[in-house]
């Protein structure tokens, strides 16, 4: 009974905090959805109005909203797999019996991903300038012709595609370098006797062991990058033409810019229901494929 | 049981501790005036503050700058949060919001027990953009409208005396000054900015709102001439596709003359004459806005001073506000931002009148409009620019982004027009 | 491929991937110490020819940057003590203490790592407006006080104490509390230091609520104070790179300085519980 007592006293500050300032704003937020607090109920909560799914609704027939998604999807589509790409390779060359000084590589790879994102944002924006930014002039070398990255609405998301791959592969690849060193030596030694390929060493032993670790690495990438926020806020503004606007940018203009927090908040509902979406999917499809 | 029931209160006092102390820093407002400024006006501020403060040592101002690109949101997240400063610099374009939300302090009193604010003595049409409902909640602190500036010298290079009087003969200008291949524009116009579509949409006779300010009219015939001239100038390659974000130096790139016009405000003036190398000082000047048919109306922009109802120091706010009203600080401002003063008094002195480059403006404040006094303005005027920018991406045609804006507008608009009705049956 | 040629393939791709990952971090450094408009320049600079300390001056006189440097300093200081006092506790009682309904309650608490935390920011901006947070420090300190991915690590480390030596204790006599503070936490050291930097780094980087929270200069941490400056357009490049090193460096060097705690938090907390 005492130990029981102890176990709730202990749990107690944890649990209110969550609580208070995680799980009751959640269904707040529910509730919010459900209205049209406004900058007039703001004002004077006798303008607020119950809607119903109203403003899931209205977001359904909302090209912004479409586009927003449309966006981040494009944001996770590519940056995802060009992300792990990059880990796995960084990966797979620190763990080679051949690399040299493997812990100063893998601190150097590591640093990206504890800078802060605002401020590496913000050297971004200026190594990606038309003019005097160092893409450019490096492109200049190889003969190619200035792109105009954040201003080219078909160049701004794949420059933050390439921003985002820069900064997180670090994290990825510390996971799947700890998951290749758990394969057992004796594998890759009895694959060797078999005579197989470096490439089929990696195809048939190390992809396959490291399946499990793979997958959870991109459920966590593909969440994390659904939350597409500050990156746009700083580089991009959103624009140009909106598009680099995630659904994450749109929620922050609706909700804090025009205080449409009925929208905004059935805004961040649909992009929690397609994250669980999606990466249920995932875990779904990869089961299958394991049976 | 005895020492763990104490080690027990110790630490759960520790953390409440920690957390009270933490909830104590919250509401720490002491007595400092805080002012919000948004741009460069913050500076000026700061320089003008030494013998406001020797004048009266009991107040002591903070000014905070805060950047112009979040002054809106900043300003309603402080209104929502209930974190408002003491007074700010509001556009005038804004403050409908701000008093729907109840957030601003009513000055008619205050104004008729003073000696330094004269409402007579203020430009009329921008004094009428801070009464609402026959209410007073700020006083013009400077005027704003956008016009343009142009290269005298390239004109002239192009056989043009004088700048243009109306859209045709600019169009003609814009041709002639043109060239593209060379990477040379007849004119800027940041397609993030929205002030300058909507000046040309304010020359027309039709109202950019309908019914009472319910319902969008951007599918007038007015609106859609003006949207169609704007869009032509991207279409024709008379101004490049740029915003504000990746423009740059567009001081230095006029003074290379890559644009002969730019269409701006009055803080360029200064801009121009700190910027510009001596040699280059003789070649630019300002013109009204050149209209459909002759003069051109303009934007009757600018900023209030504005005191909060949260306020607990608005005595001394309405001092600070006083001594920014009297025409020598505000002539003292002028010469610091080249932002312009709202009193005709201010105007009085040879800084202003001397300066060739204020007669356009002061011609153009002859003829300002102001836009529509609802809340939702700012946010209807940002969405009105995104669709002109996909027309200007060629991704719409002119009518078709009329009635994308029309389409939106109504939706911004639909909680006013409940409002509207629910006020209407309650009568 | 001779033994030789994949040595020196694969050693030039690291090289070549750290030139990458450092040459942002590199330049930013670099250009922070040129005068200002030195560095628009073709080709651009990489090195500053007459490197000078103005920027950084200019920082801390005209744009606030020092109180912004405190404010972060404080902020994420408070969250991980805080923080830490919380999730230890939590994590503790899920791995060793018995009572009715502990997995079940441990599995609830994971299913809240599925909400993305953006859902709860515009109710909770509305909670602390009531509660007169809005735009002070414990508007961003009380939300960061626990978390749920903190307890989940301590209790994965907590699970590999001996029972006996708790046992024991409580034979003795001993409080829970005192068998915590005394025993347990010595125990937990490496798993304190890991979540303490792991918590602290998370706290610095973050950006989306503060902005929300925080409406006024005076509570602005560095990250705030650099993306308000960066909208401003105002601001020259190096400046702006200086005020980067200054957000960027105190979080670089602790993780440099305490690099081998934050990967195992980093390993840790990948295992599937």
């Amino acid at each position: 009974m005492k130990a029981s007592r102890a176990a709730w006293l202990f749990l107690a500050p944890a649990l209110l905090v969550l609580a208070v300032f995680f799980l009751l704003p959640v269904l707040g937020a529910l509730a919010l959805s459900f209205t049209d607090y406004d900058l007039y109920a703001l004002a004077d909560l006798h303008n607020l109005r119950f809607v119903a799914l109203g403003n899931y609704w209205m977001l359904l027939h909302r090209p912004q909203f479409w586009a927003a998604l449309g966006h981040t999807f494009y944001f996770v589509a590519v940056g995802v797999p060009l992300s792990l790409a990059a880990s796995l390779g960084a990966a797979l060359l620190l763990h080679s019996p051949l690399a040299r000084c493997k812990a100063l590589f893998r601190t150097a790879l590591f640093a990206p991903v504890v800078t802060t994102a605002v401020a590496m944002a913000v050297v971004w924006r200026y190594l990606f300038n038309t003019k005097y930014g160092w893409a450019n002039h490096l492109l200049g070398l190889l003969g190619i012709h200035p792109v105009d990255w954040l201003g080219d609405p078909h160049w701004a998301m794949p420059t933050i595609i390439l921003f985002a791959v820069w900064k997180n592969f670090g994290y990825n690849m510390i996971i799947l370098l700890a998951g290749l060193q758990a394969i057992p030596a004796e594998l890759y030694e009895a694959a060797r006797i078999d005579g197989a390929s470096a490439w089929r060493q990696f195809r048939h032993v190390s992809l396959p062991l490291l399946g499990p670790t793979l997958l959870m690495v991109a459920i966590l990438t593909v969440s994390g990058y659904f939350q597409l926020f500050a990156e746009p806020y700083v580089m991009t503004e959103g624009g140009p033409l909106r598009s680099t606007t995630s659904v994450l940018y749109l929620m922050y203009e609706d909700g804090f810019q025009w205080w449409n927090l009925g929208t905004a908040t059935a805004e961040a509902f649909v992009l929690f229901l397609v994250m669980f979406a999606v990466t249920a999917a995932m875990l779904r499809l990869s089961r299958k494929e394991a049976a | 049981m005895g020492t763990g029931a104490a080690l027990w209160r110790k630490a759960y006092v520790a953390m409440c501790a920690i957390t009270l102390c933490l909830a104590g820093c919250a509401g720490k407002h002491d007595d400092t005036l805080v002012f919000w400024t948004f741009g460069p006006e913050g500076e000026a501020v700061a320089k003008l503050l030494p013998d406001f403060e020797r004048a009266h040592p009991d107040i002591h101002v903070e000014v905070q700058q805060l950047p112009l690109s979040a002054a809106h949101q900043k300003l309603l997240t402080a209104i929502a949060g209930g974190t408002t400063p003491d007074m700010a610099q509001l556009g005038n374009t804004w403050l409908p919001e701000l008093v729907e939300l109840h957030a601003l302090e009513p000055l008619r009193e205050s104004v008729a027990a003073s000696a330094t604010v004269t409402p007579a003595d203020y430009f009329a049409s921008i004094w009428a953009t801070n009464v609402i409902d026959g209410q007073l909640y700020g006083i013009p602190w400077y005027v704003d409208t956008r016009l343009l500036f142009y290269r005298t010298d390239l004109l002239k290079q192009a056989g043009f005396d004088a700048p243009p009087r109306d859209w045709g003969e600019w169009r003609r200008m814009l041709a002639a000054l043109s060239h593209p291949e060379r990477r040379v524009y007849g004119i800027l116009l940041p397609t993030n900015e929205y002030e300058q579509l909507l000046s040309l949409a304010l020359q027309q006779p039709d109202p950019l709102l309908r019914e009472h300010d319910s319902r969008g009219n951007f599918e007038s015939a007015g609106f859609r001439r003006a949207l169609a001239f704007y869009v032509d100038s991207f279409r024709l390659r008379q101004a490049p596709v740029v915003t504000n974000v990746e423009v740059g130096n567009p001081w230095e790139e006029f003074g290379r003359g890559v644009y002969a016009f730019y269409f701006s405000g009055p803080w360029n003036v200064a801009e121009f004459r700190k910027r510009l190398p001596a040699g280059e000082q003789g070649d630019w000047s300002t013109a009204p806005l050149p209209g459909p048919d002759g003069p051109g109306a303009g934007l009757a922009g600018g900023a209030s001073l504005v005191v909060f109802r949260a306020s607990k120091h608005r005595r001394a706010a309405w001092a600070l506000l006083e001594y920014l009203s009297q025409p020598p600080v505000q002539q003292r401002f002028y010469r610091l931002t080249g932002d312009m003063p709202p009193r005709r008094s201010s105007w009085d002195s040879p800084l202003l009148q001397h300066d060739a480059a204020m007669h356009a403006f002061r011609d153009q404040l002859e003829r300002v409009q102001p836009t529509p006094s609802v809340p939702e303005w700012e946010r209807i005027a940002v969405m009105m620019q995104q669709v002109a920018a996909r027309a200007v991406a060629g991704e719409l045609t002119v009518d078709q982004a009329a009635a994308e804006m029309d389409r939106q507008a109504d939706r911004i608009l639909a909680k006013r027009r409940w409002l509207l009705e629910r006020a209407e049956t309650k009568r | 491929m001779s033994p030789r040629l994949a040595k020196a393939l694969v050693n030039g791709l690291l090289l070549g991937g750290a030139a990458v990952a450092l040459f942002p971090l590199l330049w930013m450094l670099a250009v922070s110490f040129m005068p200002a408009g030195t560095s628009n320049a073709l080709p651009p600079p990489l090195w500053p020819a007459h490197p000078v300390l103005d920027n950084y001056r200019q920082l801390f006189e005209h744009a606030g940057m020092g109180r912004y440097l405190l404010n972060s300093l404080l902020i994420s200081g408070a969250i991980t003590l805080l923080s830490l006092a919380c999730n230890l506790l939590a994590g503790y009682a899920f791995a060793k203490l018995r009572f009715a309904g502990r997995e079940r309650l441990f599995r609830a608490l994971l299913a809240l790592l599925v909400v993305p935390a953006q859902v709860a920011m515009l109710p909770l901006f509305l909670l602390f407006k009531y509660a007169g947070l809005v735009d002070s420090y414990a508007g961003v300190v009380l939300p960061g006080m626990a978390s749920v991915l903190g307890i989940f690590l301590v209790r994965q480390y907590a699970r590999g104490l001996p029972d006996e030596l708790l046992e024991a204790a409580r034979i003795d006599g001993a409080s829970e509390l005192h068998i915590f503070l005394r025993i347990v936490l010595p125990l937990l050291r490496p798993v304190v230091a890991t979540l303490a930097i792991l918590t602290f780094l998370t706290a610095w980087n973050d950006f989306m609520w503060p902005l929300i929270e925080l409406t006024g200069q005076g509570h602005y941490t560095l990250p705030l104070g650099l993306a308000s400056l960066a909208r401003e357009h105002t601001e020259g490049t190096e400046q702006m790179m200086a005020g980067s090193v200054l957000t960027v460096l105190p979080v670089l060097v602790l993780f440099l300085s305490m690099q081998r705690y934050y990967l195992e938090g980093l390993l840790l907390g990948s295992v599937k519980g």
